[in-house]
Order: C-alpha cells, then sequence, then structure tokens
C-alpha cells in the first residue's frame, strides 16, 4: 500500500495568473501587471526551452496606413479584412476579426514599448512584405526581450510549471511532478498555453494510432492540459476538433522544436513518390509561399503519412540549400531498393516526370509537420472564456492559439497567429487585472 | 551534433542560418552568409572576420543549445577566427606570444640597466633630446622600427593570402568599394546589433561594446598620429623630444592613451560578466593578451610624461619603449591582427554588395 501524498502548500495568492510562456501569455502578463495587477506566469517549459511556439516565429500581420520604416508599402483594413476572410473561410467571427485588424495597428508600438526591436528595411536582409513585421531577430529574440521586460516589471516568473487543470473560480492546478498536485489561487486567470498538437493521445482521436508519425514543429510543451480542462468546465469550442497546420518537413529531423529549418522545399524540381513508388500530385503545381502547407497536408493524407522526394543530378543543384543533405543513390535500383518500392513503379514515375532522369540521384524522406492545432474555446470581445450559452465561464480569459479558430476557424494567414496573440493576450490581461482588481 | 573540426562546424552552422536567416538584421555576417551555397576555406575565413562577436545571434538563436541542432555562431566563427590567423600567420605562428612579449617588453629596461651608466640613467634630464640622452635617438629609433617593418611585411603577407583565399579582387572594383568598407571599419557598423546595440551577457544589449572599442580604436589612431607628427616635429622642424606639453604630440599621444586605457578596461570588464557559452578561451586570452598591452603601453607613455623631468626618467623611457617594441613583435601574431582582417573582410562584403546591386 502506497502512503497518500501529503498536501503540498499552496502558492501564494496572485490577483492575476496567466498560464503560458509564448507570445499570448506574456503579452497579458504584462498588460495585467501594467493595469496594476499582481501576476504569476505558469509556463510548462524550462527556462532553457522557453517561449513556446513563439520561439520559432518572425513576422506578424499588422494593419498600417502608410509606409514606415517598418513596412514598404501600406495594408489598410479592408485589404487585412479580404485576407482574413479568405483564409478563416467563413468560419471566423466578423466581430473579433475586425477588433483583430484594428488592433494590430497598435501592436508594434506597444511591443517596442515593451523593449521589443523590429527589423527595419534599412537594417537590410528582408523580404519584400507590405502586410507583415519581422522581429529583429526572430521569435526568441521578442521572447527574451518580453521575458525581460516581465522580470523587470516584478511578475512572477515560474517555469517548470505545468497546469493540468482550472475551475471556474481561479483555482489552478499543477502537477507537481511526483504524482500530486498543488494549487495557484486568482482572481482571473488568462489561459495562454497554445494548441494540443504536441498531444499525440488527444490528436489520435481524429489522426488514429499513427497520429504520432506527425512531427511537432514547435514546442513539446503543448499537450493541451488547459485546453480539455476549460473543456471539461464548459467552455464552448471554437475550430474543428483534430484540424491543424502541416507542412512537409524531412522525415529523418523527428524531434521537436525544429522550427522553420526542416521543411522540405525544391519538389517542384523533382518528384515525390508515396510509399509505393507512386506519384499522387503534379508537383510543378505546387508553388508559392504556401507550398508547404499544401505538400504537408497531402503527405498527411497518404499511407503510412509519408512520402519521397526524388531528384536527378541535374536538378539537385538548383534545390534551395537545406540543412541536411538529401541521401545520394547511385541508380533508379538502388534507390528502389533504399526505398523498399517496386522499381518498375519508380521508373514509371520517374519516366512520366521527365523531370528525374540523369544519375546519381538524391532523395529525402517527407513526413507530415505538425504547427498547430486549430481546435479551442470560445471568447467575447474582453477575451472572456464563454460557455455555449455566450455567458462568461467565471474568472477565466484566453488567448493566443487555444482562441486563435474564433477568428481564423481552420484557415492559416501567415503572421496572423502571433498577431492573435499580441492583440487578444493584450486584452486578455488588461481585462483580467480589471475583473481582478474590480 | 557540434563537429569537432571548426571549419566543418562553420559549414554546418552557417548552412542552417543560410536556411533560418532570421538573424539576417543583426549584422553583415549572415547576409554575406546568404551568398554561399558552399563555403570554401576563403569565405569561411571571410565570414569569420566579419563577425564582430557582438552575441546576439547566440541570445537570438532558438537552435543554440540544448537544442539538438546546438547552433552556436559566435563560438565557432571565434575559433575560425583563430584557425585562419594562426594559417595565414607568417613565417610561422608564435607559440608563447604572452611570454614572449612580456620579456620583449622589459627587455630595455633590463639593457638601460646593464649598458647606460647609472650617473645619466638616475639623473634629471631637462631640455630638447632629454631622452636620446638616456637611449640615443638612432637606437631608439632602430630599436622600434626593425620588428615594425618586420611585423607590417609578416601582417601584409598574412593578409594578401587572406584576400586571395577569399576570393581575390581586381583594382577598381576594389577601390570603388573602399570608402564604403572604411565607413563600416571605422563606425563599427556591425557592432550596431541591427539597431539595439550587443547583448553584454544578460540578456540586455547595449552599446557599451561598441563605444569602448571605438575608445580604443580612437585612441589608437590618435597615438599613430602623435607618433607621425613627433616624427615630423624631429626631421623637417628639427624639434627634439620631449616636447611640451601643450604641443601637438602630447596633446594627441596623451588624448590618445587615456582612450585606450578606458576603452582597454572597460572591454575587459565586459569580458568579465560575459556569458561563456558563446566565447572561446583562447580568443579571451588573446584579446586580453592585446588590451593589457595596449594599457601598459598608454599607461606607460602616460606616467612618463608626468614624471619626465624627475630621476625615474630613464627607466620609465626604456619601459615605454619595451611596451612599444613588444606590441610591434606581437602585431602580426595575436588579436592585432583582427583588425586589418576585418577590414579586408568589410571591404569583401561592401564589394559583394555592390556586385547584387547590379
Ligand atoms: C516553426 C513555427 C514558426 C512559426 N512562425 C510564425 C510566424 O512567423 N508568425 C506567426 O504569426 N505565427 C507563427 N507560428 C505560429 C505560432 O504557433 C504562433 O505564432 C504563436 O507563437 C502562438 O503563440 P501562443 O502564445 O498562443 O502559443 P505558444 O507560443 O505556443 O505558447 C504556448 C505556451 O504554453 C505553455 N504551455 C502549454 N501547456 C501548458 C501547461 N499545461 N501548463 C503550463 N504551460 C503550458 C508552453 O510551454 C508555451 O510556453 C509559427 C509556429 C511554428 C511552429
Amino acid at each position: 500500500m502506497t502512503p497518500p501524498v501529503p498536501p503540498s502548500p499552496d502558492l501564494p495568492v496572485g490577483a492575476v495568473v496567466v498560464i503560458g510562456g509564448g507570445t499570448a501569455a506574456l503579452c497579458a502578463a504584462i498588460a495585467a501587471r501594467r493595469a496594476g495587477a499582481s501576476v504569476i506566469l505558469l509556463d510548462r517549459a524550462p527556462p532553457e526551452n522557453r517561449g513556446g511556439n513563439t520561439r520559432h516565429s518572425r513576422n506578424l500581420r499588422i494593419m498600417h496606413c502608410a509606409p514606415s520604416p517598418l513596412f514598404p508599402g501600406s495594408y489598410d483594413e479592408a485589404d487585412f479584412h479580404a485576407d482574413l476572410t479568405k483564409a478563416a473561410e467563413g468560419a471566423g467571427d466578423e466581430a473579433l476579426g475586425r477588433l483583430l485588424i484594428r488592433r494590430s495597428a497598435a501592436v508594434p508600438d506597444w511591443l517596442a514599448a515593451q523593449g521589443v526591436a523590429f527589423q527595419t528595411i534599412a537594417c537590410g536582409g528582408l523580404p519584400w512584405s507590405r502586410k507583415t513585421a519581422f522581429f529583429l531577430g526572430g521569435g526568441t529574440a521578442m521572447i527574451n526581450t518580453l521575458y525581460a521586460t516581465a522580470t523587470r516589471l516584478g511578475i512572477d516568473i515560474r517555469h517548470r510549471s505545468h497546469v493540468i487543470g482550472l475551475s471556474r473560480d481561479g483555482a489552478v492546478t499543477l502537477a507537481d511532478g511526483a504524482g500530486g498536485t498543488r494549487t495557484v489561487r486568482a482572481r482571473a486567470v488568462v489561459v495562454a498555453s497554445g494548441g494540443y498538437q504536441a498531444n499525440p493521445v488527444w490528436l489520435a482521436e481524429q489522426w488514429g494510432d499513427d497520429a504520432a508519425e506527425l512531427i511537432v514543429r514547435g514546442t513539446p510543451f503543448a499537450a493541451g492540459e488547459p485546453l480539455r480542462a476549460l473543456f471539461d468546465l464548459g467552455a464552448a469550442s471554437v475550430g474543428t476538433p483534430g484540424a491543424c497546420h502541416l507542412v512537409a518537413v524531412d522525415g529523418r529531423l523527428t524531434e521537436a522544436d525544429g522550427g522553420i529549418v526542416t521543411r522540405v522545399d525544391g519538389l517542384d524540381l523533382g518528384i515525390a513518390i508515396d510509399r509505393d513508388g507512386k506519384r499522387f500530385e503534379d508537383e510543378t503545381t505546387i508553388t508559392g509561399p504556401t507550398r508547404y502547407a499544401q505538400w504537408g497536408r497531402r503527405v498527411a493524407a497518404l499511407p503510412g503519412r509519408i512520402a519521397h522526394a526524388v531528384w536527378d543530378a541535374d536538378a539537385v543543384d538548383r534545390v534551395p540549400p537545406a540543412i541536411v543533405e538529401p541521401i545520394r543513390v547511385e541508380s533508379l535500383e538502388a534507390l528502389a531498393a533504399f526505398l523498399a518500392v517496386p522499381i518498375a513503379d519508380l521508373a514509371a514515375s520517374a519516366a512520366d516526370s521527365g523531370r528525374v532522369t540523369r544519375a546519381p540521384f538524391f532523395t529525402v524522406p517527407i513526413r507530415p509537420g505538425l504547427t498547430f492545432t486549430c481546435y479551442g474555446v470560445r471568447i467575447d470581445d474582453h477575451s472572456r472564456v464563454l460557455t455555449p450559452d455566450g455567458e462568461p465561464l467565471g474568472c477565466l480569459f484566453a488567448a493566443g492559439m487555444i482562441m486563435a479558430p474564433n477568428v481564423i476557424g481552420t484557415g492559416y494567414l501567415a503572421g496572423a497567429a502571433l498577431t492573435i496573440g499580441a492583440v487578444f493576450g493584450r486584452i486578455a490581461g488588461e481585462e483580467a487585472a480589471e475583473h481582478a482588481l474590480g | 551534433m557540434r563537429l569537432d573540426d571548426p571549419r566543418e562546424e562553420a559549414r554546418r552552422v552557417l548552412r542552417l542560418c543560410n536556411v533560418c536567416n532570421y538573424c539576417n538584421g543583426y549584422c553583415e555576417l549572415f547576409r554575406a552568409a546568404e551568398r554561399h551555397r558552399i563555403f570554401s576555406d576563403g569565405d569561411l575565413a571571410t565570414l569569420a572576420h566579419l563577425c564582430h562577436n557582438c552575441r546576439n545571434c547566440w541570445q537570438a538563436c532558438q537552435y543554440a543549445p540544448p537544442h539538438p541542432f546546438a547552433v552556436n555562431v559566435p563560438l565557432v566563427l571565434a575559433e575560425l577566427r583563430l584557425l585562419s590567423q594562426t594559417e595565414l600567420a607568417w613565417p610561422r605562428p608564435i607559440a608563447h606570444l604572452g611570454l614572449l612579449t612580456l620579456a620583449v617588453s622589459l627587455l630595455p629596461v633590463l639593457l638601460v640597466l646593464l649598458l647606460v651608466p647609472g650617473e645619466s640613467l638616475f639623473a634629471a634630464h631637462t631640455g630638447p633630446g632629454a631622452f636620446y640622452r638616456v637611449i640615443p635617438w638612432a637606437t631608439m629609433s632602430l630599436a622600434a622600427a626593425l620588428p615594425l617593418g618586420w611585423s607590417l611585411l609578416a601582417l601584409g603577407v598574412g593578409l594578401v593570402r587572406f584576400w586571395r583565399a577569399g576570393g581575390g579582387a581586381r583594382g577598381a572594383e576594389m577601390r570603388a568599394a573602399c570608402p564604403e568598407a572604411l565607413r563600416d571599419a571605422i563606425l563599427l557598423r556591425n557592432l550596431d546589433g541591427g539597431g539595439v546595440g550587443c547583448d553584454d551577457g544578460n540578456g540586455l544589449p547595449s552599446f557599451w561594446r561598441k563605444r569602448f572599442h571605438h575608445l580604443v580604436l580612437g585612441g589608437f589612431l590618435l597615438c599613430l598620429a602623435s607618433t607621425m607628427v613627433a616624427t615630423l616635429y624631429h626631421h623637417w622642424l628639427g624639434l627634439e623630444a620631449p616636447y611640451p606639453v601643450l604641443s601637438l604630440p602630447v596633446i594627441l599621444g596623451s588624448l590618445g592613451g587615456l582612450g585606450l586605457i578606458a576603452g582597454s578596461l572597460g572591454l575587459l570588464a565586459l569580458k568579465q560578466g560575459a556569458d561563456p557559452a558563446p566565447i572561446a578561451p583562447a580568443a579571451v586570452q588573446s584579446g586580453r593578451l592585446l588590451l593589457g598591452q595596449l594599457v601598459a603601453m598608454a599607461a606607460s607613455g602616460l606616467v612618463l610624461l608626468a614624471l619626465r623631468d624627475s630621476p625615474a626618467m630613464g627607466i620609465l623611457l626604456a619601459l615605454h619603449l619595451g611596451t612599444v617594441i613588444g606590441f610591434f613583435v606581437a602585431l602580426p601574431h595575436g588579436k592585432f591582427a583582427h583588425a586589418p582582417y576585418r577590414a579586408a573582410a568589410l571591404l569583401r562584403a561592401a564589394l559583394e554588395r555592390r556586385n547584387d546591386e547590379r
């Protein structure tokens, strides 16, 4: 018989508890602190892995009426609205979408006031981008700055704090790492824990047992316990269970946190074959900035959720450089043996394309890389979590990817995720502080 | 995942940087690396010297350890700078540079003690030519000029090798890119960290490193100017040192000396508090040696100025001369060599920028 676990002493009472450690959480924590609340930030990750998916990000989408040091052109409300509506495919809430767009305009100045630096056009090195602003040094640099600011403001930052339960009245349950739990009580709670992309068990509900074949591109700490807890408390859902953003990544790089350097590119220069050696797409038609995502979706739908890129000796030098060299094989026969596919099918695939002719050949395994899930909780324009009847759920607020489907459904719009984190993080923080202090 | 050979490690890391690109607002290094798909040894040496060691990219790196990709750009480039400077060193690298420079610096003191009669060495000499009554002008000039000439030759050989390995360039092209390169070198634009300053190890960027470096650079140039003016005084105007306190050589030299001391001490202090992870210990050592030498040279010069009318002048003069000779001897083999190599790397980058625009 195991002795009962003694109850751990409660952690101190904080006015506002923020759950998460990425853009949304830090913006919420800083906004709440600046609004006068005392704030505890609970992040599951250890300090050296802090920053959630945000540490891999780079740019955010901003409405702005005139060119500036950050933007070579303007991007007005109508423009942004058109892009957002198209991406959301009608699934976004109109009022929250407008709120996002209008509030986005203030994001660069607000972040700059927290010390965050942006890469100006004058710095050089930027791709031409009218719609998005880039963090100088990327998301990790931004996260470092926000943590430094949060520390300076006196926010109580607790890493390795794994939240596993919530209550309507602000009790937050943490796993203590030894099988027991502790509780932190707050007057208001902001849940900014991202999606549940690093939870293969939950994903298996829609993706089946091979959900584990999906490679987590970002933080391994986004398992979605706080999201599950919100649903258990009766929060209304938005988005679709199992829906997620996928891109094609190098199947040899299976660890989480691969970030943006594991994507596979240059498929239009060769062929993509499934595990039987057959092509499944006209590779030359998949181009443009969405090509990674288009390939990700297609590979995820294949048997075994795997494909192989193949280039020949003429094409390989034009394939954009990747962090790991493709695997080289001397003949089609050797390639067929290496990939364990019938040589006849492989040879037919190569011949049909007309692009894979001259030995040696080069191949890379392709797997779907999972960026984030598109399933979360419904909120109102104060970032309060809502029940299905539209009532606020106790003192609970939500920001970031956990509520992103409110505005973008299961769609994807480059740079929108960070903007959602910054805009609703700030709203949630200010509102939570008001709720807590009021 | 870190590779032992610095060149292979640099290739691995820069390849990853080229795919990621997030740091290309920080400095010229990342923008220059993007021009290469494969990196020759010469490319790597050039890129390594474009790095001004601001370390913002280390702080910002999503792939820094404990990430398995274990990216540490400042560290591998510092190792590469050491490696390429050793390989470029002509006629061959010197093993115990610190000891050698110390010995050389103290040698003149020993020699004056042995060779100059005590009643002259410890007498108070004043008026024009006072210094030369302790150490004759010809001896002093020769003792400085010979090691300087030799070192400049050695540095020149290294620089030519460096430039050729980096791809060479024709005269007109090179001349056209020179103003830009000179501007980048003098303004230390790559220590701007993209506009926020550089990380000092506490996660907060500042411009202190750039300021201190500017003090050192400015101080060095002022001292150089002082020496040149003094040479002109000696040969053209027939005026012999020591010069009055309000003369050009003394003013330039004093300001330069103060700049060298303040800047060097500042840089040494920053090294003290720095995060050790992105730093190559050998590079810190050679940096400390150079900064120590600069401080010794400047301080001995200033003390000599203060006490030049006293009986201590002879020994102080020998000491100052020694530190200067020690500095000259170490020039091509120590940290100082980063200056010409960095200037050449900036010239290469300016050239390539101009080619991009075409
Ligand atoms: C490689 C990559 C690149 C991207 N690039 C961009 C980009 O350039 N622009 C853009 O807009 N979007 C980008 N994204 C999308 C990204 O998901 C969002 O931009 C944004 O980072 C999400 O912010 P967030 O704060 O909601 O979540 P995250 O940044 O993912 O933060 C979630 C946090 O919650 C913590 N957490 C999770 N569960 C718990 C728990 N149970 N208890 C305590 N803490 C918990 C995690 O540790 C983490 O700190 C990218 C994503 C990836 C993977």
